[in-house]
């Protein structure tokens, strides 16, 4: 049936609230946290979210009746109180699947938090979560390799990775920085890192870097007889910077390179991903640049829709955060958005911030990786908080060492390897934390001076970001 | 004190993969060990390899893997019988995931020469 042109303004509940709609398995479904201007009422606000961010515009217009809208537009179908709050409220919003490219993460960005977050008739809006269908999710790369690619190209089973980042993480030359790298993975570590900073700066030129730090790891690997790696940071200037170093990375048969996602943009994560996976390179992802994004309560994108984007973009391995250092990141949460990197369903649970089923069908997993002022005492709610599949990095707790990098790289191996044989004969890690780490010092002189060392480092502030129960 | 004599020299070990910096395990711990892979619904896999070949992917199998074992004991006799076949080979014990069809755990028990 044919419809009339009727040129003006409607009210965008008219089209885009529709409470009755069930959405479909191929639906792309968001939740937002709303909090629109003082007198819109709450169905405006978020039929305007949902209109704003599909086929919407403000004014009815003419070429729209070229098309069947009816198909393509967003929807919002739910609306939800956020528990102890009255300005905001959950908006549920449908997405029809032929809104969004095959396999592009920047595409679904691009609709979902583009021009709506500026909209006027909206003081703050927060996209919490994203179902993404498994028939979009079918047609992304995902993590090059995953976690069990990952561990048996790194041979390292029945416990988490062991790494660090570089330090100081500005300044060093080229071979100054590989000698840090080598004193790490000879006493102990499996893996360490370039930190974000570090692209090709005029004090160590990327290529100084990746020829000294290949040597330090080779040379470590011989010495140790076990798999080591440094993550190359590939994050550069253009796509074609990025493409050229992380050829450099396969030539000199490093396992593992490294791109910051957020600051260096989906496009080129995707991108990298393919190569990585094309070319049998594992693939590590900082996020610098999220807290920006994802730290306001009430405005920006939560970090689990951020990291499930990385999933689906690429990346074996990704940071999380540590609950128990100095950054931001309650437990739960946590929790919940670790699920998300690697199972493979995570049921709806908002006591962890999950709003929707998550099927990841057979898309690997990623890594966990918490970093960020941890030290040998946190080892053992580490390993209960983040399980086997994490990547636990101790920068300061490493170098910091008053023996230095190598000692203090053994120390957090031997705490790591005491906490995890407690954990499998059945003892409570976290309870008996003390006397697992001060019964394994017995034994490692680098341990005893290690827990002295650390003994009254605690980062105990409230967060800002809770979740929303009460 | 002059600084250089509070500073320990730490001296590079070879080590062979996960438990590598722990001291060598008693029976009981070993039994503990082999009880969490077998209490996981793993498989355990018997495997030894001459020391000259310890980053070899594959290291030999002590027969097959024991798809179903539930019995502690039977773990520890097989595990022995490898070591007593070869002496001068490290013997590692497996937790098979089929599920993940990877490696739930992996720890050398009995070190070569």
């Amino acid at each position: 049936m044919s419809k009339k042109y009727d040129a003006g303004v409607k009210e965008y509940r008219d089209t885009y609230w529709t409470p009755d709609y069930v959405p479909l398995d191929t639906d792309l479904l968001a939740c937002f946290k709303c909090t629109g201007q003082e007198g819109v009422p709450r169905e405006e606000v978020a039929a305007a979210v949902a209109a704003e961010s599909s086929t919407g515009t403000w004014s009815t217009v003419w070429s729209e009746l070229l098309t069947d809208l009816e198909f393509y537009k967003g929807r919002c179908y739910r609306i939800e109180d956020v528990p102890g709050d009255k300005e905001s409220f959950y908006a549920f919003i449908a997405y029809p699947l032929d809104l969004f490219e095959e396999g592009s993460i920047t595409n679904v960005l691009t609709s979902l938090v583009g021009n709506v977050f500026g909209f006027k008739a909206l003081r703050h809006l927060r996209l919490e979560d994203i179902r993404f269908p498994m028939a979009f999710i079918k047609t992304c790369g995902g993590p090059p390799s995953g976690i069990q690619v990952e561990r048996d190209r790194l041979n390292k089973y029945g416990r988490p990775l062991l790494g660090c980042t570089i330090k100081p993480k500005l300044g060093l030359s080229g071979k100054n920085y590989g000698r840090v790298v080598y004193e790490c993975l000879r006493g102990g570590l499996d893996l360490t890192k370039d930190d974000e900073n570090i692209n090709s700066q005029p004090f160590q030129r990327w290529r100084e870097r990746f020829e000294f730090v290949a040597e330090a790891v080779k040379l470590a690997q011989q010495e140790t007889g076990e798999v080591k790696g440094h993550y190359l940071n590939c994050t550069a200037t253009t796509p074609e910077e990025m493409y050229a170093r992380a050829e450099f990375a396969k030539e000199l048969d490093m396992p593992i390179i490294m791109h910051d996602y957020i600051t260096g943009g989906f496009t080129a994560n995707t991108g990298l991903a393919n190569w990585c996976r094309n070319n049998g390179m594992l693939l590590h992802i900082h996020r610098a640049m999220h807290a920006v994004i994802d730290r306001h309560p009430k405005h920006g994108i939560h970090f689990r829709v951020l990291a499930k984007c990385l999933r689906l973009s690429g990346g074996d391995q990704l940071h999380t955060g540590t609950v128990v250092g100095k950054l931001e990141g309650d437990r739960q949460t946590t929790l919940g958005y670790i699920d998300n990197l690697r199972e493979s369903f995570v049921p709806e649970d908002r006591t962890r911030g999950n709003f929707f089923d998550q099927d990841w069908g057979s898309m690997p997993g990623v890594f966990a990786v918490a970093s960020g002022g941890i030290h040998v005492w946190h080892m053992p709610a580490l390993l209960a908080i983040f399980g086997d599949d994490s990547c636990l990095q101790f920068g300061g707790g490493t170098h910091g060492h008053p023996w230095g990098s190598a000692a203090g790289a053994a120390a957090n191996r031997v705490a790591l390897e005491a906490c995890v044989k407690a954990r499998n004969a059945g003892r409570e890690i976290e309870k008996e934390s003390r006397d697992i780490l001060m019964e394994a010092a017995k034994h490692s002189p680098e341990l005893a001076i290690a827990l002295e060392t650390w003994k009254e480092i605690k980062f105990e502030f409230d967060t800002v970001d809770k979740l929303d129960v009460q | 004190m002059p600084f250089q004599s509070t500073v320990g020299d730490y001296q590079t070990v070879a080590t062979l993969e996960t438990f590598g910096f722990l001291p060598p395990m008693s029976q009981d711990e070993i039994y503990d060990q082999i009880a969490y892979i077998i209490a996981q619904g793993w498989s355990p896999v018997i495997e030894h390899v001459h020391p000259s070949g310890s980053m070899q992917t594959y290291w030999s199998y002590w027969k097959l893997p024991f798809f179903g074992e539930k019995d502690l004991n039977v773990v520890v006799s097989e595990l022995e019988a490898c070591h007593r076949a070869y002496p001068d080979h490290h013997v590692r014990i497996v937790g098979y995931d089929a599920y993940t069809q990877s490696q739930g755990t992996c720890f050398v028990v009995f070190e070569g020469r």
